[in-house]
């Protein structure tokens, strides 16, 4: 240890050592500019908490989608380019059903099934929301999960089983490939169309008067928060409580080691189909009843921030990949407070490449491998 | 034997290769002219159609070309080649664009420099992010350097995109000097019109063959079109160029890989660390690769987007990288010839073949108008009219071509995943390296034996 | 930078002269590398003599592979120091160290699997212009590189012969047997002109008619000036030919000395047949 520890160390890192300083720099530049903002009152303390708690719920999305990214990146070892439209599966299948259960009677089934594809129906004209319509909203978000988990394992048993033993690399090619099929099947069905799928105005919501200004939570904001949680919660359970969970562990752990010992690995492979496509689909759902529009790039807009949140996280760890998405989700939403917000998303990829170029492990990396 | 084996060299690298790239355009080229042939086209019809095609060729060559030397030679997975053929194309246009003073009043002016200078400007810029980028990241995984240059590649989208850098107030004086500009800007959502002398009629009038051209325009007027004739002669003269530039890239590529520069990159791609412990400094043999690749992907940027009237953001989206990426795929990394053949043929077949197709069947049987959505064209199905679903799905060939190649893509990895050209052995050397001499005969054993 | 030696016809592998001859051309020194919990190399000191063979033993994780690592700058010792001729080089890049003439190759053969053995072999000359990327594609300049290539290509060839291994020039490497992997591994690391070789297992899975050949090639190229270092299991083929015996236990030096010392040291005895062997 000692001097020859940092003579050794120096020479490798003299090129990362200026980075790591205008890391730290740029945090302190950060931290001045918030407080110097709030004292001077030209931030709002009421804006602050706004953008904070849109970052919460976009992360708590960003990390029930990132769960299935992790997974399959552990166990099955590559980056699947196609899970953004993962997403939008699930979103445009639970959707549609939705539709048809809130508008059947008022408008035609094709339109409905389309989720009113060229403006032949709109959301907010069949009122719903989950006060208003909650039987379709809980319908269309089964649905979704369950038509995510019925495309990942339709894909994985056409696609990605075949070349099983070929290199990541190979399969995330692949994956690049799915992504653009599913995409565009989307947009010959559905339209490029974005349309507004809930009456915003219908959405019940209570307003606080915070200091200097207000702040609002509405009904979708804690449906949103519940289904996450819940999802989250169950999620621990499962991989803590039963022996699939632990098969799923140790196969992220060691795949090798994992069929030595006689883990089925298909079968643990097919579970995490089911539990990550699962729970993507629902993350589509709730984000589309969440945001109140719906187009076919809205998976692949958040694939690079599930990214961000499962390196971040760690790649495998589902803990990680929660942890993960909320730190994105805020850095995406808060970082208005310092920059234009069109970069909002730039400044999440931006954290992500930082994260990769310093601590590709993850930063929240050697503590649990669920 | 070493005889034959210098022949079989020669004949391999001199005589097959472009008897093949030859024969892959005749065919697409006969293809393309018999299709013009059955929907009637006039002369200007044919020359437009084929003008549009070999602009393509070329774009998708030179590109492929391009990524073939990352990931080809080098084994670094760029997936954000779109956002460096942005840098390369929107500093070109900011540089050469006339002051605002010239261009109308909406839009953001540029510096009004010579279209030449400012296309060395786009490269050069191309090159420089392509060092920033991968000065930190080329050490990483080739998965986790994928995400990166993703994430790159859409950051400079929404930096075209954002209102902050839409337009600038240059001053009047930078350094003592007179910058002719007073706004610069990356135009936001808009984009920016490209109101500059065209690239084509720029290299012309310095090579001084501005006059000469339009003499030649004037005699395609008399004696084979005469309404109108330069769209169409600049069309297939600037698709020429195409051609020509794709052919400096691949003799570019070639000797890159045929050199000791090009061994150690294909060191670098089998395994980094035997690369190291031969004592190569392989973080600067990745550099080096990276920047010049981004630098042709910049100069591909500029030649396919800077002859159009406008740029805008949406036209920078990942699709164009994914294509790049399936021509390559089809051609085979590794290849220069395979990548060349693999843009030509992605762009023949999967990128402008569809729309083809399309129109080929709407001549043949006049089917009239189709339905408006998919709903109605599944409704019509139901009650087993097949004609609305057949002409929802040609009016949407433009959508569906996507999904095509998705598949395309998903076909070759499982089958075939070295390209069609299959396995090509191309020696990184800058010479022959049978035996000098040729005085032991077994090695020539050996050769013959596995080449395709 | 240096031409290729050009040699005479028959095959043999001239050595570049070094003006100090250091007699001692690699010290080590209390080397320390901790991967987690394990201390994989504790506290190792040696020193290889010039022009010497010398043997480097251990039962297995005994951190054998991990010092030829930490000398070659594959991994940074915890603490320690390296010296090469004379000059530290610890925490230095590998590619630095190769340049400074200290060779290796690896325990499990890592040969360029999609590269035939005559790119293997033209990648491993030092100062090659045509690395240089505007040499390779200058008009004109592209001569000079391609010169030098063909200089380089005839002492490839001589090299090939020498490890009698050119009837398999254009095959792909990764198409090569495990022993014949081991051979170009270790003709492809003698070509970079190396003052020094660490060689780890270079005779593991190398069937016992190859492995005399390449035990004369050792002694030959010894002779010739080359300094080894050697990591082997077979106790024999250790005690028959090296001069001198590190052993190595835990990641501790246990013993150091001639092979006769080595056989009758009570430790080693133990820590061979007490221990995992
Ligand atoms: N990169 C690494 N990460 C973690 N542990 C390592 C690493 N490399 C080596 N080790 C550990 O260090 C110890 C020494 O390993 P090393 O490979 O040096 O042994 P060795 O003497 O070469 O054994 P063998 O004769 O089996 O080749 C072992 O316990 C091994 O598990
Ligand atoms: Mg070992």
């Amino acid at each position: 240890m000692g001097v020859s520890e940092t003579y050794a160390r120096g020479r490798r890192l003299a090129g990362e050592q200026p980075f790591a300083i205008v890391v730290g720099l740029v945090a302190v530049w950060l931290v001045w500019f918030l407080v110097e903002g709030l004292v001077t009152g030209r931030i709002r303390v009421s804006n602050v908490l706004s953008y904070a708690w849109d970052g919460l719920l976009r992360g708590l999305i960003v990390g029930l989608a990132g769960i299935g990214l992790s997974m399959t990146y552990s166990i099955l070892n590559f980056a699947n380019f196609s899970h953004g439209d993962y997403i939008t599966s699930g979103a445009f299948s639970g959707w549609a059903v939705t539709y048809l259960l809130a508008g059947l009677g008022e408008a035609n089934i094709g339109s409905l099934l389309l989720v009113g594809a060229g403006g032949s129906v709109f959301g907010g004209a069949l009122g719903i929301g989950i006060t208003t319509s909650p039987l379709a909203v809980v319908v269309g978000m089964l649905i979704a999960g369950a038509a995510s988990i019925g495309l990942a394992l339709f894909i994985d048993r056409f696609v990605y089983k075949p070349i099983r033993d070929e290199s990541g690399i190979a399969l995330l090619i692949t994956s690049v490939g799915v992504a653009f099929a599913l995409r565009y099947i989307i947009v010959f069905v559905f339209g490029t169309d974005v349309r507004g799928t809930t009456s915003a105005g219908e959405v019940p919501r209570v307003s606080f008067y915070l200091i200097d200004g207000s702040f609002r939570i509405n009904a979708h904001d804690i449906t949103l928060l519940v289904v996450a949680v819940g999802l989250m919660l169950g999620v621990h359970l499962l991989l803590q409580t039963t022996k699939l969970g632990k098969a799923m562990r140790a196969m992220s752990d060691n795949e090798d080691l994992a069929r030595i010992t006689g883990i089925p690995t298909e079968q643990v492979i097919r579970a995490t189909w089911i539990v990550g496509g699962g729970l993507t689909g629902i993350a589509g759902y709730m984000f589309v009843l969440w945001k109140g529009t719906l187009g076919f790039n809205d998976g692949w807009l958040l694939l690079l921030l599930v990214f961000a949140a499962v390196i971040l996280g760690g790649i495998g760890s589902i803990y990680g990949a929660i942890a993960g998405g909320i730190v994105i989700g805020l850095t995406a939403s808060m970082s208005v407070i310092w920059i234009p917000s069109e970069f909002g998303r730039a400044a999440a990829f931006f954290v992500m490449i930082v994260i990769l170029l310093f601590k590709p492990q993850g930063i929240f990396s050697g503590r649990t491998t669920a | 034997m070493t005889e034959t084996t210098l022949y079989d060299r020669f004949e391999r690298v001199i005589d097959t290769d472009p008897k093949l790239v030859v024969a892959v355009l005749a065919v697409i080229y006969l293809a393309y002219i018999a299709s013009g042939v059955a929907f009637g086209y006039s002369l200007r019809g044919q020359l437009n159609s084929l003008a549009n095609l070999t602009f393509y060729i070329g774009v998708f060559g030179m590109l492929a070309l391009a990524l073939n030397l990352h990931w080809g030679y080098t084994g670094l997975f760029n997936i954000g080649i779109v956002g460096f053929m942005g840098i390369g194309v929107y500093v070109t246009a900011i540089l050469a664009k006339p002051p605002v003073a010239q261009g109308g009043a909406a839009q953001v002016g540029g510096f009004g420099l010579p279209l030449g200078i400012a296309v060395i400007g786009g490269v050069f810029m191309a090159a420089f992010f392509g060092l920033l980028v991968g000065l930190p990241a080329l050490r990483l995984r080739a998965d986790y350097l994928a995400i990166v240059t993703i994430a790159f590649s859409e950051i400079v989208r929404f930096t075209m995109m954002s209102r902050t850098f839409q337009e600038f107030t240059v001053p009047d004086t930078v350094l003592g000097y007179d910058l002719a500009a007073d706004t610069v800007g990356l135009g936001g959502g808009g984009g920016l019109i490209l109101n500059y002398a065209s690239p084509l009629e720029a290299l012309l009038h310095a090579l001084y063959l501005w006059e000469p051209y339009l003499g030649f325009v004037s005699f395609v007027q008399a004696n084979l079109i005469a309404n109108n004739p330069r769209p169409v002669v600049d069309g297939v003269v600037y698709g020429l160029l195409l051609l020509a530039v794709c052919g400096l890239y691949y003799w570019l590529l070639t000797w890159t890989g045929e050199s000791p520069f090009g061994r150690v990159l294909k060191a670098i791609r089998e395994d980094e660390d035997v690369a190291n412990a031969l004592g190569k400094d392989t973080n600067r043999f990745k550099l080096k690769s990276f920047v010049l690749g981004c630098a042709l992907m910049g100069f591909g940027g500029i030649l396919w987007y800077a002859g159009r009237g406008s740029i805008t953001p949406p036209s920078f989206r990942p699709n164009i990288t994914f294509f790049v990426w399936i021509a390559l795929i089809i051609g085979g990394a590794g290849s220069n010839t395979g990548s060349f053949l693999g843009g030509a043929v992605f762009a023949a077949l999967l990128y402008e073949g569809p729309r083809y197709i399309k129109n080929l069947i709407e001549v043949a049987f006049n089917l009239g108008d189709g339905p408006g959505n998919f709903g109605q064209a599944m409704a019509a199905l139901g009650s087993l009219d097949p004609v609305p679903f057949v002409l929802y799905t040609l009016n949407s060939i433009s959508e569906l071509r996507l999904v095509i190649m998705g598949v395309v893509l998903i076909w070759l990895m499982h089958n075939r995943p070295e390209g069609m050209l299959g396995h090509r052995k191309e020696t990184a050397a800058s010479i022959d390296l049978s035996r000098p001499g040729g005085a032991k005969s077994d090695a020539a054993a050996a050769d013959g034996g596995d080449q395709q | 930078m240096s031409e290729a030696d050009e040699s005479a016809g028959e095959p043999s592998i001239p050595i570049e002269d070094t003006d100090e001859m250091s007699t001692v051309p690699l010290e080590v020194e209390n080397l320390r590398k901790t991967f987690g919990g394990i201390t994989a190399v504790d506290d190792v000191s040696f020193e290889v003599e010039k022009g010497s063979l010398t043997g480097l033993i251990g039962p297995n994780g005994a951190g054998k592979s991990t010092t030829f690592n930490l000398i070659t700058g594959m991994h940074d010792p915890d603490s320690g120091t390296v010296r090469f001729n004379g000059e530290e080089i610890t925490g230095l890049a590998p590619h630095e160290i190769a340049n400074r003439g200290l060779a290796r190759t690896f325990q499990i053969a890592r040969e360029l699997e999609e590269m035939t053995v005559l790119e293997n072999m033209m990648l491993a000359p030092k100062g090659q212009i045509g690395e240089t990327l505007w040499r390779s594609v200058t008009p004109g300049v592209r001569s000079d590189v391609q010169r030098q290539e063909t200089q380089h290509l005839e002492r490839v060839w001589e090299v090939l012969d020498f490890f009698e291994i050119d009837h398999l020039a254009e095959e792909y490497a990764g198409n090569l047997s495990g022993g014949q992997r081991k051979l170009l591994e270790m003709a492809r690391a003698l070509l970079t002109d190396p003052d020094m070789l660490l060689l780890d297992e270079p005779f593991a899975g190398v069937n016992p008619s190859l492995e005399k050949r390449l035990l004369e090639h050792v002694h030959e190229l010894r002779e010739q000036g080359y300094t080894f270092l050697i990591v082997e299991h077979d106790m024999d083929l250790i005690m028959e030919n090296c001069e001198r015996v590190i052993v190595m236990h835990q990641g501790r030096v246990l013993k150091d000395g001639t092979p006769a010392e080595v056989k009758q040291s009570e430790e080693v005895i133990e820590a061979y047949l007490g221990g995992e062997v």
